[in-house]
């Protein structure tokens, strides 16, 4: 059973997905870390607003340009650091402008782009455009090459797959091809699509109001001189994501949801024909012995041993409930390596402290990056 | 009305179905909506996917999964009396196309299929009021995003109906009075200051009432510290399943004692009242998990 060491060995892009709550940046910033105490340079990028990765690394602020994380800060967690690992959360809007400026013929129809509003909405606040941005900045990262290995932890979404679709759905927005033709109604090119399209458009203007349609052609037209730029550009975005150096990870919880989400996520991969690494399952209750019997003798002996007939009840009770939860957890891991057909799901136990520092990072480590043999013996140590 | 949100996974359906039975077992006409075509409450109940129709799922208690695309077929159809003009727009690619093209329109249109859902007198044919409309909201980020739509389109629309329309959907969701929102939480570091973020940007930014926080899934305090002491000799020496009971019920005294910490910290940090739920130890919740956390919610 591999390591996250072994998945991550020759690979230029960690891509970690997963839906929400399942622990993606936690887990993003382990691989990282683990990576470059292994001696590679490492940076690790997320577009979380909400300061996680920078909660987890110990970082008071993160920016849109790459930080290198202090090594002092590992060693104090008796993480030895050989390479070096850097951080830095994405800027949606910032990046989407920088790419705009770059792409824009001349300053004209750059200012022009960044001062509509459509645009605004749309670079920052419009479902897809953190995703694009993500896989954009991703891309001018690996083309400056300033690194080894590259980690993403994709945004929040509450369906894995949207991370996938949403840059493709945006692209399509930005070419407005079908669009663009019926902006100008007068044209011939109404006169071809038809009265009904005219007519379409029409009452479409009276539903929403002429300034927003204004505004859309507005945007389009400020546009029409990038979108070839932009569309080289998504074509190399997507054979990066492609390419056999990139890896994607997927990341999900022991439930029976965040499992056939993972499922589901795994499907698409394979169906984009986009590389697929491992699968990382969080938070598992490992089983500890398994009740023989019903129990009674085990009641007996921690009666005999605790001298309290009520303790010793209880805790008989809080194992079997802990049992249960491992049972859940193995049996929706069984299915999961099932589907994937994969016998390497790397678990990482639900650690009785909660890990949000670098020494929950370190611990979560020691599972991540340790052989199938170790991961059992540590778990059985403290199940 | 209530808005349900809080970061992902930290069981926003679950309470959203909890409060929709509470309300109902109080004799309330409830439905709990998912939105962007989700079926997480449906899934609670064990019960086929509903779609967007209106489903009873309890007594009193009722479900809608929010497709915007069907939100805004259904805009569309009471906006447009004539017929003739309504099939032609379905017909149209250009009107889908611009449709999807608007930015938050989808979310526009999904306010408004809940704004309906709340109304005395409900626009759809043969709808029945509600006492109560419980909204299964995205999560943070997207959350005060969604709650925000109304008014960033009415900036945009600047004319039309739309315009008018979606200023009436922002004083729906700003009315303190009738809407309220509920921030779910973990007894966790990290769901802990995000709710704390949140409730702040929803009173400033949004301008919602936030009536509660809900510290979800705490675990019970099962063991004293004297306790924990026996069980740590017996977890440290002995053998076999004794010590590894002993280990469980360890874990559980920890992991019950930091989430207190939590517990006090998330008190300290939000200004809405916080209510506690336990955790389950269910392997999958179903109907008799949310009925049992319904009760607890008082």
């Amino acid at each position: 059973m591999p390591t996250v060491g072994d998945i991550l060995e020759g690979k230029g892009i960690c891509i970690c997905a997963g839906s929400g709550g399942v622990g993606k940046t936690t887990t993003s910033a382990a691989i990282a870390t683990g990576m470059a105490a292994q001696g590679l340079k490492v940076c690790v990028l997320t577009i979380d607003p909400a300061k996680r990765l920078a909660d987890s690394l110990g970082l008071r602020e993160l920016g849109n340009e790459a930080e290198r994380v202090d090594p002092a800060l590992f060693e104090r967690h008796g993480i030895e650091m050989k390479g070096e690992l850097w951080a830095m959360m994405l800027d949606a809007k910032a990046t989407f402008d920088e790419l705009v400026a770059r792409q824009a013929p001349d300053e004209e129809a750059r200012d022009r782009v960044l001062g509509n509003r459509i645009y605004q909405q749309i670079s920052s606040a419009l479902a897809g455009s953190q995703e694009y941005m993500a896989m954009e900045k991703l891309f001018e990262l690996h083309t400056e090459g300033r690194f080894d290995l590259l980690v993403l932890d994709t945004p929040p979404t509450r369906n894995a797959l949207d991370f996938l679709d949403a840059p493709r759905r945006l692209m399509q927005f930005i070419e407005g091809r079908s669009l663009r033709v019926f902006m100008r109604p007068t044209g011939l090119a109404a006169k071809v699509a038809g009265r009904g399209a005219s007519v379409a458009l029409s009452v479409f203007k009276r539903i929403v109001g002429f300034d927003l349609l204004a505004d859309l052609a507005e945007f389009f037209n400020a546009f029409s001189g990038m979108v070839d730029g932009f569309q080289a550009r998504a074509k190399r975005v997507n054979s990066l994501l492609a390419d056999r150096r990139t890896c994607f990870l997927v990341i999900c919880g022991p439930q029976g949801e965040p499992v056939e989400e993972a499922v589901y996520f795994h499907r698409k991969l394979v169906e984009a024909k986009l590389p697929f690494g491992g699968v990382i399952v969080n938070k598992v209750h490992y089983p500890a012995e398994k009740l023989r019997g019903d129990g009674e003798d085990l009641k007996a002996s921690l009666a005999e041993k605790l001298g309290e007939d009520d303790l010793a009840e209880r805790v008989f009770g809080n194992f079997a409930d802990y049992q249960a939860l491992a049972e859940r957890d193995a049996k929706n891991i069984e299915h999961l390596a099932r589907e994937l057909r994969t016998k390497g799901v790397i678990r990482v136990p639900y650690l009785d402290e909660d890990v949000h520092d670098l020494a929950g990072l370190a611990e979560i480590n020691r599972y991540l990056f340790a052989s199938a043999e170790q991961r059992e013996a540590i778990a059985a140590g403290r199940a | 009305m209530v808005f349900v949100t809080g970061k992902g996974g930290v069981g926003k359906t679950t309470v959203a179905v909890a409060l929709g039975l509470r309300a109902a077992a109080e004799g309330k006409r409830t439905i709990v909506c998912e939105v962007a075509a989700q079926e997480n409450a449906s899934r609670i109940f064990e019960h086929a996917e509903v779609g967007f129709h209106e489903v009873e799922m309890a007594e009193n208690l009722w479900s809608i999964s929010i497709d915007p695309d069907e939100s805004m077929r259904e805009y569309v159809l009471l906006q447009l009396k004539v017929r003739a003009m309504r099939d032609l727009l379905f017909r149209s690619r250009i009107f889908s196309y611009l449709a999807a093209a608007t930015p938050g329109l989808k979310e526009l249109v999904t306010i408004g299929k809940i704004w309906e859902l709340a109304q005395l007198d409900r626009k759809v044919k043969s709808g029945r009021k509600y006492d109560l409309v419980i909204v299964d909201a995205p999560a943070t980020g997207h959350g005060i995003g969604f709650l925000q739509t109304p008014r960033t389109f009415a900036a945009i629309a600047r004319v039309g109906p739309i315009h008018s329309q979606a200023k009436q959907l922002d004083r729906l969701i700003t009315d303190q009075e009738h809407t309220g929102v509920a921030i779910v939480a973990l007894p966790e570091e990290m769901p802990v200051n995000e709710s704390a973020a949140l409730e702040h940007d929803l009173r400033t930014d949004v301008g919602v009432a936030v009536d509660r926080v809900y510290m979800n899934g705490l675990y019970p305090e099962r063991f004293s510290s004297q306790e924990a002491e026996k069980l740590a000799k017996l977890a440290g020496g002995g053998d076999g399943a004794p010590r590894a009971a002993a280990r469980a019920a360890l874990s559980e005294y920890n992991r019950a004692r930091s989430q207190r910490a939590q517990l006090a910290r998330l008190r300290r940090r939000v200004e809405a009242p916080v209510k506690t739920l336990p955790f389950l130890f269910e392997p999958e919740l179903g109907p008799e998990a949310a009925a049992q956390l319904a009760k607890r919610l008082g």
